[in-house]
């Protein structure tokens, strides 16, 4: 039996690459630890190390053939004796299918949505006609910045592997050269220290731009995010403002465990004197990081790993903005208010699509900030719908979720028609294991459930 | 004292306090600093009476003993240089020329006060002054200081950020971070400390490993440092003037040690049994950095007793206009509860 070569990962979150170029041609003799192939991401290129011995059987997937899935059999190893025409392993040749659906089997089958660009409402603020450029949320991040650098001289960008490595998750890609090492500086692993020194950088009127490579090491780092950045303007009876974005990965990536996946929306949107956005489109992403950057105030982009890759529908326009305290209804529906953020917006969206299919309509709210926090869109929904689901991938207690269902119940209590429900990550750190992981997080099933139980539909 | 690190350190282990004598003040030096430290210790001795009399709530740290460090630091800076320090800041805001009215008015929580009663005893500001806090977590105003001379530096405005600390302060992990960021980003700092031997009831012996060298700590990151006699506002100054033209000739950092010592308690609830009186008694008697100013005054001078009586009196008046402004001054309306927790965008 010849053996697969699959298509390997670059990290955790990677779901589809480049298969850049063959180094070894249909029936080489390869042994393990041979390099025989460059695969390519819009992160990094790696070289493919064979792990088998034998001789290179088919090969499946030709160089140059972009968003081959994670796992796709690229080629295959003869035994000896083998001979090429031998059935490879799987019984039909792999497609390389159109990005949305190009989803490994690795991840979880949650994030297996159909494209979201499709089921997105257009944004009111764009001009009819604007042009629309597919972009990953990595890209619109750094188009971000690279604006805001460009128009103000006091914006600079701070943080680990920022500049020469371009980024650990190449959201900073191409701007040490473009802007040099004045205003792209690599620091030191030492957040505590780097987080208090671009605190007191904008206290000095500089607007710095601090990247967490994820927000679990913004830990470190808390007591100058909420003591120094968030409580300063007040203490000083509001002469001494703090300009300040500070950003990065947050929620569970994949597969990294506990000390690596949490998210801390509630931690912050607790904290007066910040301000705190949650993107999930690439659009909101930019146009609520440039909103950032020109705020007079600290505020917190807490960005997410696995949707960095995933690409949207940008307005091309010069100057493209959204208002930090906005949300936005992505989907209209009579029947039942789903309300999300990040990255449960991808769960939110996929279970509504297929709840319409059973003739029940959501209407989808996406808050994109967490503080301000829109209560006034979800209220008036909920009095439209009376039926309320809020999906986040946070754990469950005292989270954003929670602090939805109260206001609603506070401020639409009459117009409620079941007791609203949170779908959450489950209250455990999050685990390692596979099955557990999946466990651990929300699944557009879930969100169905949820919402079957509000209308008493099950 | 200006090289790398391991000559640095070594020479400035040899002063150990005891460099050569700095050049003499003039009079007219020596009346400043006289003026400077005196309306410090009056002021602060106000503050202890005003809260003893309940008008002054929370914690309320007192500088009083330490004032040679601030005013000698002030004498050997340029004008727009900032200020960064934790919360026993008054002797600080003072010397920065901020209006003992809105100081003591914030300690009494009125209207008036820096941060319009908002920010009390630990944290107050004056953008104006270049005073940048006024901070209440140990150890934090050092990565902020730093931030400051960041900000320096990138303008290239030729200013130093003087970062105050304690001895206590100075075991921080946030310091050796700013440290490093410090000498290898070359920013225009000085690291202050404030080596007033205890933090809280922690004499330094008990809590920092080679107590004696606390001006050393840089010397991993190549940062020269110096000890100080803290109780000479003349030393001081000259310390500050080599560390101030270090740092704005692009050099980096520098650490001073100033050797001081804090006669009251940690705070105004602190009996301070931690040490002896006779330790306080002998420190006043012999290192007292007013009086020996005074001496000077009117030995070398020919200051006479009245005159100095005199500029006490003038002092006195200023502190107690100041104390009577922040006990008449109206609380901040209710509706300041809900200002400046963000600027609108
Ligand atoms: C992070 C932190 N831990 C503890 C405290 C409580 N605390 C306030 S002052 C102090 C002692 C600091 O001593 P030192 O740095 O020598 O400064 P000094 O009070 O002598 O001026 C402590 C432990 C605090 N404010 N912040
Ligand atoms: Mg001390």
């Amino acid at each position: 039996m010849p053996t697969d070569i699959l298509m390997p990962a670059l990290s955790p979150t990677m779901e589809e690459g480049t298969l850049a170029k063959w180094l070894v041609a249909e029936g080489d003799d390869i042994s393990s630890g041979d390099v025989i192939a460059e695969i390519e991401t819009d992160k990094a290129t790696m070289e493919v190390e064979a792990v088998d011995e034998g001789k290179l059987g088919k090969i499946l997937i030709a160089a140059g053939t972009e968003n081959v899935p994670v796992n796709t059999p690229i080629a295959t190893i003869l035994e000896d004796g083998e001979d090429a025409s031998a059935a490879p392993v799987s019984a039909k040749a792999p497609e390389v299918a159109a990005p949305a659906e190009t989803i490994s089997a690795t991840q979880t089958a949650s994030t297996a949505t159909t494209a979201p660009a499709a089921i997105i409402a257009p944004d009111t603020s764009v001009p009819e006609g604007t042009t629309m450029i597919s972009t990953t949320v990595r890209e619109a991040l750094r188009d971000a910045m690279a604006e805001e650098m460009r128009a103000d001289d006091n914006v600079f960008l701070m943080g680990e592997e920022v500049a020469e490595y371009q980024g650990a998750y190449k959201i900073s890609q191409g701007l040490l050269e473009e802007f040099g090492d004045r205003r792209v500086i690599d620091t030191p692993i030492t957040e505590h220290g780097f987080a208090g020194i671009g605190t007191g950088a904008a206290f000095a009127g500089l607007k710095p731009i601090v990247e967490f490579m994820t927000w679990n090491f913004a830990m470190q780092a808390i007591d100058h995010i909420i003591n120094s950045a968030a409580k300063t303007l007040y203490m000083s009876g509001g002469q001494m403002g703090c300009p300040i974005v500070f950003r990065g990965a947050n929620g569970a990536a994949a597969r990294v465990a506990a000390q690596h996946s949490q998210c801390y929306s509630a931690w912050y949107a607790h904290v007066p004197g910040l301000k705190v956005v949650a993107p999930y489109t690439a659009a909101d992403a930019k146009g609520l990081l440039k909103a950032a950057i020109r705020d007079p105030n600290p505020v917190l982009v807490l960005e997410n790993e696995i949707l960095y890759g995933q690409s949207f529908d940008v307005p091309e326009m010069d100057d493209w903005t959204v208002p930090i305290g906005k949300a936005k209804v992505v989907r209209e529906g009579d029947d039942v208010t789903i309300v999300s953020f990040s990255r449960g917006m991808t769960y939110a969206l996929e279970a509504a699509s297929r709840l319409a299919d059973e003739g029940i309509n959501a209407e989808v709210i996406d808050l994109r900030s967490l503080r301000p926090l829109d209560t006034a869109t979800v209220i008036e929904s909920v009095k439209k719908t009376n039926r309320l689901v809020t999906v986040e991938e946070a754990w469950p207690i005292c989270s954003i979720g929670s602090e939805i269902c109260q206001q609603v119940t506070a401020q639409a209590f009459d117009y409620l028609d079941a007791p609203p429900t949170k779908v959450s990550g489950a209250d455990v750190p999050m685990p390692y294991a596979a099955n557990l992981e999946k466990l651990a997080l929300p699944s557009a099933e879930d969100v169905i459930a949820a919402v079957k139980q509000v209308s008493y539909k099950n | 004292m200006t090289a790398g690190a391991p000559t640095a350190v070594a020479s400035a282990h040899a002063t150990n306090g005891e460099a050569p004598p700095p050049t003499p003040f003039t009079k007219e030096e020596d009346l400043h600093a006289y003026r400077e430290m005196l309306l410090i210790r009056r002021f602060e001795e106000k503050a202890g009476q005003l809260y003893g009399m309940g008008h002054i709530g929370g914690f309320c740290h007192l500088y009083i003993g330490q004032e040679a460090v601030v005013v000698g630091m002030q004498m050997a800076i340029a004008e727009g240089d900032q200020v960064i320090t934790a919360y026993r800041e008054h002797g600080h805001m003072l010397a920065t020329g901020m209006d003992p009215k809105g100081v003591m008015a914030e300690l009494t929580g009125r209207k008036g006060g820096y941060s319009r009663g908002k920010g009390g005893s630990m944290h107050m500001f004056s953008k104006t002054k270049a005073f940048y806090g006024g901070h209440g977590i140990v150890g934090a105003q050092v990565p902020l200081g730093a931030g400051l001379a960041f900000a320096n530096k990138y303008r290239g405005d030729g200013k130093v950020s003087l970062t105050y600390f304690g001895e206590g302060a100075a075991n921080q992990g946030q310091v050796y971070e700013t440290f490093n960021m410090a000498s290898l980003w070359k920013l225009p700092v000085i690291f202050i400390i404030e080596n007033n031997r205890y933090a809280m009831g922690t004499a330094v012996e008990r809590s920092a490993a080679l107590s004696e060298e606390m001006y050393a700590r840089g010397a991993a990151f190549g940062i020269p440092g110096e000890q100080v006699d803290g109780m000479d506002v003349r030393a001081v100054r000259a310390a500050g003037e080599k560390a101030a033209a270090h740092a704005r000739s692009g050099e980096g950092p520098y650490v001073l040690e100033m050797k001081t010592y804090r006669y009251r308690g940690h705070s105004m609830s602190d009996p301070a049994k931690y040490r002896t009186r006779e330790e306080v008694t002998q420190t006043r008697e012999e290192r007292d950095p007013i009086e020996r100013v005074r001496v000077r005054l009117m030995r070398d001078h020919d200051m006479s007793e009245d005159e100095l009586k005199g500029m006490d009196k003038t002092i006195r008046a200023t502190v107690n206009e100041s104390a009577e402004f922040a006990q008449n001054d109206p609380e901040p309306d209710p509706s300041e509860l809900w200002t400046d927790v963000t600027v609108e965008a």
